[in-house]
């Protein structure tokens, strides 16, 4: 087998002469309407190459059945761009049947590819619910580590000065060609006491789900699951003096589509 | 104009009247001696030295469905020109789409200006105009021409070249027939690229999974751990799969099944033209031994095989013996076994012969990652790639086995497009490509081809060029060194009748057939004076292959890989040839 390595590799009998400096001029220029070839030619580099596309994906967008009111969540985005530079919209909220809506949260990012797997984007966020509405700055990294683990890291600095961040993660165990078994979970930190819009310093909150998925189309893929929401700390505390339970499992099912 | 069209319809109907039919068709043209029961159109024939072609869109049938193709003269494939070497020609191509068109004449030596290739050789055919190729026709053989605008190729643009040679042909044969192997989405590959760019395993539904494992199916948990690890799909062995495509040959699914006839005792010459966009085939007729004549429609020494691996844009010519009265099925299949199309060659119409199974989906090794000769030759890829990664390594450079370290190739711009650097790629001419490993008859390698003249070219290369076809998977960017085209069109560029080696690293662990306009190149394969000339290389995956140049054609011209979607995310380069003193 290592008889055929190497064969063409390094053959000493092949010379060194320089390569000659490429033309500044076009063949084509010679036999046609030079301004007609510096379009083609225009289209034939962007043709190849200068993609611009679109994806918008609700990963979550789901019925919650839980202990109390049930509730629904949705958790989307949607990019625009090219490769490399995208703009990309993110939005998420929740909130309870027959409630004023809990959490609604809409950012808007320039993301740009830093390595093969991996995405920085900067931009803001605003908070439309809960009331006061705020908003922030946002620096986060999004990508796929090693073993095709999702994730997303995300800081905020709000107009008030106050800092957050969030921590995103998810997996997709492929049971059969279809069918996909999705644990992820999401943590939220908070450097400071907010008292309102009720959230402690230190860790404010985490949800860990599992749902699973069946993908009728790579589109369109409705699913069901269970998912733990717990406040911690300060946070906690807070939603026990407004009265709401800082725990709760709710089961979900909803449907993952994109176009 | 001379032209004339074979109606295959009129064959078939003579065929059913009884007795007639193989009589009439012993009138015909000894390539056109095809019968069909397929519902699709016959690819008529046009040639002499004034050929008219009109562009426009046309209808396929396939699986009881209509498609919206494009189409030459109405049809999809068109028809097949038949030339002769030593004639002129002129063909006259007129554009009734509402968007440009072009002729790319695949494997022609036409002067640049003809070469059809929109921004490098012409401005491209508005719409309604009508183009003027004209050229003389200076070699014989088997090629094919294609639209190179857009995604038009992908939308059944294409049709075969046949080039009687003006001296005796080489070849003794009875009968010839021309076989279009091509792939068919009713999704349109604009709306593919961008499912790609969303999600790239879109189309492979062929991915291992946690029932597999269970099964004990593919690899074992280890292995995936490790593949995981580094972010690699040992599926990922094809973009858009049978998941979308309807594999053809000469416009027929293996439903409408194309015939062609031949009377027992025949030689039968085959020309096989690979014309999908997206799709490398492993071809072969169980019962029935291939003798390979010519490759890319530049002659070779008889080889016998039983199985060939046709990467996209190449050509091969085979000779087959069929000596029984009985129908063999000619089977080609999706290289990722997603999918294959069989076709039949029989005595009469309406007889088949069984299709066989499709077989099991290969799965990537590591040496398709560019880790070289670790995986022990013919070990059960699995237990080899294991080995290699977690033990079998006494003396070897750890640090050289990065898979992305960019020592091992300076010239190639890093960024997020590139993913992946095969740290010790490896001449795999020689090989068995992808999935052939293992089947238990012989199958046609590189290095089986030489070429039936000697190579007239003897001298050493001047100089060489590495060039290196760069991706990354995860995000669907093609590149050549780490750019696309749309980044960097400084062109590649030679001195006249300058001879270069150039070698071709492939960093990506999937195959790219590359093809340089204007030029047959000789794939250095160990048969000094006697490479095989080609247009279009296969590069196995984490693979390299060499080929010798003389650029003795003056002009710009387009290199790329003929994988139509990398092409179109940026893997095309110009070269230029140029006098010397010209250059700037």
């Amino acid at each position: 087998m290592n008889a055929m390595t190497g064969m063409s590799e390094g053959d000493p009998a092949i010379g060194t002469a320089p390569a000659p400096a490429p033309p500044g001029d076009h063949a084509a220029d010679t036999v046609f309407d030079p301004a007609e070839m510096a379009r083609a030619r225009e289209a034939l580099r962007r043709e190849n190459g200068a993609f611009s596309g679109s994806m918008v994906l609700f990963d979550l967008a789901e019925f919650q059945a839980r202990k109390g009111r049930d509730g629904y969540r949705w958790a989307g985005e949607a990019w625009f761009g090219g490769d490399v530079e995208r703009l990309l919209i993110k939005t998420e909220g929740e909130g309870a049947f027959g409630e004023p809506i809990e959490d609604l949260e809409i950012q808007a990012l320039y993301s740009r590819a830093i390595s093969p797997f991996w995405n920085a984007h900067v931009g803001l966020r605003h908070d439309i619910v809960p009331n006061p509405s705020r908003t922030y700055a946002v620096l986060g990294v999004e990508g796929i580590a090693p073993y095709w683990f999702h994730l997303t890291g995300q800081m905020f600095l709000s107009d008030k000065g106050d800092i957050r961040a969030r921590l995103e993660g998810s997996y997709d165990e492929r049971i059969t060609q279809r069918l996909i078994f999705q644990p992820r979970a999401e943590l939220n930190f908070s450097a400071q006491d907010m008292p309102v819009i009720g959230v402690g310093s230190g860790l404010a909150d985490f949800e860990l789900g599992a749902r699973l998925r069946y993908e009728i189309r790579r589109e369109l893929a409705p699913y069901v699951g269970v998912e733990w929401s717990r406040k911690a700390g300060d946070t906690a505390r807070l939603a026990r003096l407004a009265g709401e339970d800082p725990d709760a499992v709710s089961f979900v099912a909803g449907v993952r589509v994109w176009f | 104009m001379h032209s004339f069209a074979l109606d295959r319809r009129t064959l078939i109907r003579s065929a059913a009247l009884g007795g007639g039919g193989l009589a009439l068709s012993a009138a015909l043209p000894a390539w056109a001696r095809s019968g069909t029961p397929g519902l699709a159109g016959p690819m008529s024939v046009v040639s002499g030295e004034q050929i008219a072609l009109s562009i426009g869109h046309a209808s396929l049938r396939v699986g009881g469905r209509d498609g919206h193709a494009i189409g030459i003269n109405g049809a999809t494939p068109g028809p097949v020109i038949r030339l002769k070497e030593g004639q002129k020609v002129r063909l006259a191509v007129n554009n009734t789409l509402n968007e440009e068109t072009s002729i790319h004449w695949h494997g022609l030596l036409v002067p640049f200006q003809m070469d059809g290739v929109p921004g490098v050789s012409f401005p491209g055919i508005k719409v309604g105009q009508t183009f003027v190729y004209e050229f003389p026709v200076k070699q014989s053989g088997t090629y094919w021409y294609h639209s190179h605008s857009g995604m038009q190729e992908a939308m059944g643009m294409y049709g075969a070249i046949v080039i009687d040679p003006a001296a005796p042909d080489p070849v003794a044969y009875d009968r010839e027939h021309v076989i279009m192997l091509a792939d068919w989405s009713f999704m349109h590959p604009h709306t593919q690229l961008r499912k790609l760019k969303a999600q790239p395993g879109y189309f492979n539904m062929q991915k291992q999974t946690l029932s597999g494992l269970l099964a004990g199916k593919d690899q074992s948990a280890s292995e995936r751990r490790i593949w995981a690890g580094m972010r690699m799909d040992p599926t990922d062995i094809s973009d858009v799969t049978g998941a979308t495509y309807h594999f053809m040959v000469n416009g027929h699914d293996s439903a409408a099944n194309w015939t062609g006839l031949f009377a027992p005792g025949e030689r039968v010459r085959l020309r096989i033209i690979n014309a999908a966009a997206m799709t490398n085939f492993n071809v072969r007729i169980p019962g029935l031994a291939m003798t390979v004549v010519a490759a890319d429609g530049q002659n070779v020494q008889p080889v016998e095989t039983d199985e060939f691996q046709i990467g996209i844009a190449e050509t091969y010519d085979v000779i087959v013996e069929p000596r029984a009265d009985e129908a063999y099925g000619f089977i080609a299949e999706a290289i990722d076994r997603s999918g294959q199309v069989r076709a039949t060659l029989a005595p009469r119409l309406g007889m088949v012969a069984p299709i066989p199974p499709i077989r099991e989906r290969p799965l990537l090794t590591m040496k398709d990652m560019g880790m070289g000769d670790m995986a022990a030759p013919g070990a059960d890829a699995s237990t080899a790639d294991h080995a290699a990664m977690g033990h079998a390594m006494p003396g070897m450079d750890h640090g050289s086995m990065k898979m992305r370290d960019p020592a091992v190739a300076p010239q190639v711009k890093m960024g997020p497009g590139v993913a992946t650097l095969s740290p010790m790629p490896m001449d795999r001419t020689g090989e068995r490509p992808t999935g052939l490993e293992k089947v238990g008859h012989r199958v046609l390698t590189y290095r089986d081809l030489k070429s039936l003249a000697p190579n007239p070219d003897k001298r050493t290369p001047s100089r060489e060029i590495d060039l290196h076809l760069t991706a990354n998977m995860e995000r669907y960017m093609w590149s050549f060194d780490g750019e696309k085209f749309s980044e960097n069109t400084e062109p590649i560029p030679f001195r006249h009748m300058e001879r270069v080696r150039i070698n071709l690293i492939n960093d990506t662990m999937m195959p790219h057939p590359i093809h340089l306009h204007g030029h047959f190149f000789e794939l250095v394969t160990g048969s000094p004076g006697h490479h095989p000339l080609k247009h279009t290389v296969n590069v196995l995956p984490g693979g390299r292959v060499s080929f010798d140049l003389t650029a003795d054609e003056l002009g710009d011209w387009a290199f790329h890989c003929h994988m139509l979607l990398h092409m179109m995310s940026g893997m095309f380069r110009v070269v230029t040839v140029r006098h010397e003193e010209d250059a700037a």
